[in-house]
């Protein structure tokens, strides 16, 4: 764990990437705490430019509403989606890949085929399809993410089973007697965790972007103040209230930002070999 | 009027209102020039017996006319028709042709025309116009230039559905005995009015010329009219700062460009021209739900609203804070209805006396752009202050109408013409037998009163308008004490021109009246 840490640290980038997280997590966190009152209250007259008004540092947007309020409910929204959704996503591509990399032969076929069939559709135009059969609401837009984003995580996941389970530790394990999900849980899957976590904690930024884009087109959860939202409804008055927009956008910037970071990151702490070789 | 609305939807303009001279009265009228002008969206058709959308109709009233048209107080004055007398018991209309009138292709239009177009053509193909005939027994033309309406019964409205979306004149030569929905000539429209088809060009323009053998001396000035087709609303913006278009109709652009174009150079905007529209906007309340059927919850909804701040930060402070179910350009508005004005204190006080537990509430905003969305938004947060759990129920256009047909709402926005006459386009709104399901246009709240039901009734067959300002008083203030709609905003969509271009909006119907007095003042 120390060996780890040391790595990652060797990384300035990532540290960066870190640290901007923890702010918006912590912001998230403490949103509720620091603006009790909704993000969708009405508090000043519209279009407030920043700092020109005590107590609404980021100014108000075209209904009023405190911008910094809902950049903070915002970071809340934007996490919860990204994290959620990777979970839901990795809980549907990890098995899958796993008993397709394990197995082999027909099931490999049949359930990389059907990865295949979700990966033939953009996956942006898929959420989109998924959002307008669906009611837009928060759960639906968690879900319809965690289904364009899942088939990458069985790809992977596949491969490195496929890797896995040839050595002689697997084979072992299969001599003395356990059964495949044994094998599977306890042999295979710990091994072949690394990747996983890197593209996770990447999934994590593209489910953020996801979200903001579908909110940006109105297809997000209406009762829901999140950052894409926040730039759809700023979009129109783009030219008479820039900031509106640019601000927002900031916050989907760096924290996607800071999530690839840490991703490298991360790869780079987990995969030391790989890391030192190209050096 | 599906149609109407649809049109409409695709309005969301607004501005400040500006006291901009309709009629120009300091140059004589110069012919000459090209007007350009922006038509949103592309009309399905052009032949306005046929169709009465929005876009149709701003065409078809350069190349249609009617007997009459409308000052901004909905004051008739002739236009085929060159006068006209009623009689005293208020069941016979009798009108005097202008002499010496020509259809586009040289045949002359006589009173044989008048009665086909309104008592055969419109009464099969215009279902607005059918209702309104229902009221008449038989059309006479004694002689080539007269025309006399004999009604069942007095209809106090009835002189005021002559303007060319209503009760357009049909060339009887062309449509007679044809299947009026399949004849050739619906694609090269012919009437009487100051200009003649020309030409169309799917999906980028329509040209309409001169008529130059028009009755009225020296009109119209301008030679030639195009109305442009760009879809996206941002590109009819930069179309007019480009110079492209002189004209943007009310709703071309968004409402929030509204300010940025209204600063331009040489740019006039007036918000006249849809007093005969009266677009008023409101909340349905599904009063098949409860607790909504109770009377002191709608009221603390009603106070609830800061529509004052609607109509500055989403509307750029155009259009009125409306007063109850009639818009004050409509006739018969009083304006001393009960009071229902921004009041969150009144209204906590009456959620409190109320049935409502703390129950959910879905609002269902109108699909038509951010200014509704933001509205919804606002309205949200409004009903959340005093104490309501709201949550917006999203939709697209057909999704919304599927649910409001189905009732499948607590709260909707939607907004409807009113056709300067309560009798025309309010009482459909709140009477009972009008709220069957399966509509989004009728009685969708499902507001039943049998006495309202009885006075609207009545008030429609008065022949004296005074009569009929008493009985629309009391309907009025019987409906707004009931709240079974939350009425917002009489919406403003405002006509942007250039300065130059004189008379862009001369009669209550607007652009949809044609251009026959508009000239342009050489710079």
């Amino acid at each position: 764990m120390r060996d780890f840490w040391k790595r990652f640290r060797h990384n300035r980038g990532a540290v960066i990437g870190l640290v901007i997280l923890a702010v918006v997590i912590a912001t998230a966190i403490a949103a509720p705490f620091l603006f009790p009152q909704s993000p969708w209250k009405m508090v000043q007259r519209p279009f407030l430019p920043p700092f020109t008004q005590e107590g609404l540092p980021l100014g108000t947007d075209a209904l009023g509403r405190d911008v910094l309020s809902g950049l903070a409910h915002g970071a809340y929204v934007s996490l919860l989606v990204g994290l959620v959704s990777t979970i839901v996503a990795l809980a549907i591509g990890v098995p899958v890949g796993a008993l397709a990399g394990y197995f082999v032969g027909r099931t490999d076929d049949a359930l990389m085929r059907f990865t295949e069939f979700f990966q033939t559709i953009p996956s942006f135009a898929l959420a989109i399809v998924l959002l307008a059969i669906f009611q837009p609401s928060l759960v639906f837009v968690i879900i319809a993410i965690a289904i364009v984003s899942w088939p990458p995580v069985a790809r992977l996941v596949r491969g490195e089973v496929l890797s896995l389970r040839t050595r002689e530790f697997v084979e072992a394990a299969s001599l003395s007697g356990l059964s495949n999900s044994q094998i599977i849980l306890r042999h295979v899957l710990p091994n072949a965790l690394p990747p996983i976590i890197v593209l996770a904690s990447l999934m994590v930024a593209q489910a953020i972007l996801l979200e903001s884009s579908l909110s940006f087109l109105g297809l997000g959860d209406p009762n829901i103040m999140s950052w894409g939202y926040m730039i759809g409804a700023a979009r129109t008055v783009i030219r008479t209230a820039w900031w509106l927009s640019f601000l927002p956008g900031m916050a989907i910037l760096l924290t996607v930002l800071a999530l690839n970071l840490i991703g490298e990151g991360l790869n780079d702490a987990l995969n030391p070999r790989l890391t030192r070789r190209s050096e | 009027m599906i149609n109407h609305l649809k049109f409409a939807a695709a309005v969301t303009a607004a501005a400040l209102a500006l006291a901009t001279p309709v009629v120009a009265q300091d140059a004589s009228p110069q012919a000459g020039g090209t007007l350009n002008v922006v038509i949103q969206p592309e009309p399905p058709g052009l032949m306005i017996g046929l169709i009465q959308n929005g876009p149709t109709q701003m065409v078809a009233g350069d190349i249609y006319e009617s007997l009459l048209r409308y000052d901004f107080n909905f004051e008739p004055q002739g236009q085929l028709a060159e006068s006209w007398t009623i009689s005293d018991d208020g069941k016979t209309y009798t009108f005097k042709l202008r002499d010496g009138v020509k259809f586009h292709d040289g045949t002359p239009f006589t009173s044989a025309d008048v009665k086909f177009s309104m008592d055969v053509f419109l009464r099969e193909a215009h279902s607005r116009t059918r209702t309104y005939m229902q009221h008449v027994e038989s059309v006479e033309t004694p002689d080539p230039l007269t025309v006399v309406f004999n009604l069942k019964q007095p209809f106090g409205p009835f002189l005021g559905i002559f303007e060319p979306g209503t009760a357009p004149m049909i060339p009887k030569h062309i449509y007679e005995g044809t299947d009026f929905a399949s004849n050739p000539a619906n694609n090269t429209p012919i009437g009487t009015g100051p200009f003649k088809f020309e030409k169309w060009v799917k999906g980028s323009y329509i040209h309409l010329v001169k008529n130059q053998d028009y009755y009225m001396e020296g009109k119209p000035y301008v030679d030639e009219i195009y109305y442009h087709v760009i879809p996206d609303a941002a590109s009819r913006a930069v179309a007019y700062e480009t110079g492209k278009v002189d004209v943007l109709p009310g709703g071309s652009i968004e409402n929030f460009d509204v300010p940025r174009i209204r600063e331009l150079d040489n740019t006039c905007i007036t918000d006249k021209g849809w007093e005969f529209f009266g677009p008023l906007s409101w909340i349905w309340i599904n009063m098949n739900n409860k607790p909504l059927d109770d009377v002191k919850v709608r009221r603390a909804m009603m106070h609830a609203l800061d529509r004052q701040f609607a109509r500055d930060a989403l509307w750029n402070g155009l259009g009125n804070v409306a007063t109850g179910p009639l818009s004050s350009s409509t006739r018969f508005h009083a304006a001393d209805t009960p009071d229902i004005s921004y009041d969150p204190e009144k209204a906590r006080a009456l959620l409190a006396e109320s049935s409502y537990d703390g129950e959910t509430i879905r609002l269902l905003g109108l699909p038509y752009g951010e200014t509704w969305q933001r509205w919804a938004e606002a309205v949200k947060q409004n009903l959340t202050e005093i104490g309501m759990n709201v949550e917006l129920v999203p939709s697209d256009v057909a999704g919304w109408n599927q649910k409001i047909s189905d009732r499948d709402f607590d709260l909707a926005f939607t907004y409807l013409y009113q056709y300067g006459d309560p009798a025309l386009g309010v009482s459909r709104t709140y009477m009972s037998s009008n709220a069957a399901p399966g509509s989004p246009w009728n009685n969708v709240a499902n507001y039943q009163n049998p006495e309202i039901d009885r006075m609207f009734d009545e008030a429609a067959l008065m022949a004296n308008p005074e009569d009929r300002r008493a009985a629309y008083k009391k309907i009025q203030d019987q409906i707004v004490s009931d709240v079974p709609n939350l009425w917002l905003l009489e919406l403003g969509f405002p006509t942007i021109s250039r300065c130059n271009i004189k008379n862009p909006v001369s009669t209550a119907l607007g652009v949809n009246d044609g251009f026959r007095d508009v000239w342009i003042e050489a710079n």
